[in-house]
């Protein structure tokens, strides 16, 4: 049985660029699965603050992160001085994908 | 604005062993209040609840069996735990709860602040220290390996993306700007293509934005000295800035705010020699 990778949602709190049906429908999904994760109010604001608790995101064995663009989402962990594996990271994009399409990528084989 | 420096207090919302869940409509609306107040939450069912960059306090929340709100310690002791019951609580009273536990420690709130700073993207960046140069606000500096890098993120000015306009590689992002690839997008050859038209417009401006504001400042002061009719002048000034607020999308406020013309010269100057002397170095 492999571990299910750990979640990760961004609210965007501090500049809502994330459409509000997009995030409210993700937030909805994941508490409705059960699962347990992590949902920080701004990676930005984190990455601002070079806070430690990116770190802690970054060194896990797997995990999918509910943000923005990939692009954004790799360089702004690289600024607060953790970099993400990208082989061990999946950035779901919530400002391109709909909710439910962004919330059945972080649960996709949540069972195995 | 600066931002506070002080972590967020991290919430753990608690399901597990000892709590009743939540139900799905409650978990959801009182996570998204406290997301949306600036708190890191967790919501976790069985499992440790300390993490190694946990810091000074943290938080556990959650409907209690019987009201039974458990005492909880860090094993290492680094963390001061604080539980609270949420039994039958709406996501107001849960949020005058967890306020009331932060007991007016600092933290930055979504509202107050906007966490605006440029992200480089090293795939694409060729350390070609345009954005060093053009920067009046000391943003970039280099790393000891002259490097460029983000050095000052708080100087940076709220809603301008003019050093990600002046980037021949599109390697600059603002992750909360709207369109692309300035917010990250992939970059296509049409946007290098769009890029470039733009370092091109700059250009065409009379070598940067920056100049040519010194250009029209002068010429504005000048006439304002012979006319004396002050009106007048801040009517041009405003019509420059207008124009030049549209070229570049930077925003009326950063351009109003610039400093004088002689500091200006002196900015362009330094972030020139700075950029000179690291690109010279990067050559050896």
């Amino acid at each position: 049985m492999s571990k299910s990778p750990g979640i990760v949602y961004c609210r965007c709190a501090y500049a809502q660029v994330v459409a509000d049906e997009v995030k409210d429908g993700v937030i909805k999904g994941l508490c409705a699965s059960g699962r347990s994760f992590d949902a920080v109010s701004d990676l930005c604001e984190m990455s601002a603050r070079k806070d430690p608790r990116l770190g802690a995101i970054a060194r896990q064995d797997n995990v999918r992160i509910a943000a923005c663009h990939p692009r954004a989402v790799k360089w702004l962990f690289h600024a607060a001085g953790v970099p993400l594996d990208d082989a061990r990271t999946e950035i779901v994009n919530m400002r391109e994908e709909n909710a439910a399409t962004a919330t059945a990528k972080l649960l996709e084989d949540d069972d195995c | 604005m600066t931002a506070s420096q002080a972590y967020p207090l991290r919430v753990v919302l608690y399901e597990g062993e000892g709590a009743l869940p939540l139900d799905q409509g409650t978990r959801s609306v009182v996570l998204a209040a406290l997301l949306d107040k600036g708190y890191a939450t967790t919501v976790a069912g069985k499992g440790a609840i300390v993490r190694d960059n946990d810091v000074e306090r943290l938080l556990v929340i959650g409907s209690f069996t019987a009201g039974n709100t458990p005492g909880l310690k860090d094993a290492e002791g680094k963390i001061e735990i604080l539980t609270r019951d949420i039994t039958g609580m709406d996501e107001v009273r849960v949020l005058e709860t967890v306020e009331s536990a932060r007991n007016g420690r600092a933290m930055n709130q979504p509202g107050s602040w906007k966490p605006w700073f440029p992200v480089i993207d090293y795939d694409r960046c060729t350390n070609c220290m345009q954005c060093l140069s053009f920067c009046l606000f000391d943003v970039y500096g280099v790393d000891s390996d002259d490097k460029i890098q983000v050095q000052n993120n708080d100087n940076c000015k709220t809603n301008c993306p003019a050093c990600s306009r002046v980037c021949p590689e599109v390697a600059i992002m603002f992750p909360k700007y709207s369109g692309g690839p300035i917010n990250g997008e992939p970059v296509n050859n049409s946007d290098l293509e769009r890029e470039k038209m733009k370092v091109d417009i700059s250009s065409l401006l009379g070598g940067d934005i920056y100049s040519r504001l010194r250009e029209r400042s002068e010429g504005a002061k000048s006439r304002f000295s012979k006319e004396r009719d002050s009106d007048k002048a801040l009517g041009e000034r405003k019509k420059c800035l207008t124009k030049l607020a549209a070229q570049g999308d930077i925003p009326m406020e950063v351009l109003a705010s610039l400093p004088s013309p002689e500091e200006i010269a002196i900015k362009v100057e330094e972030a020139g020699r700075k950029a000179k002397e690291a690109l010279a170095k990067s050559k050896h």
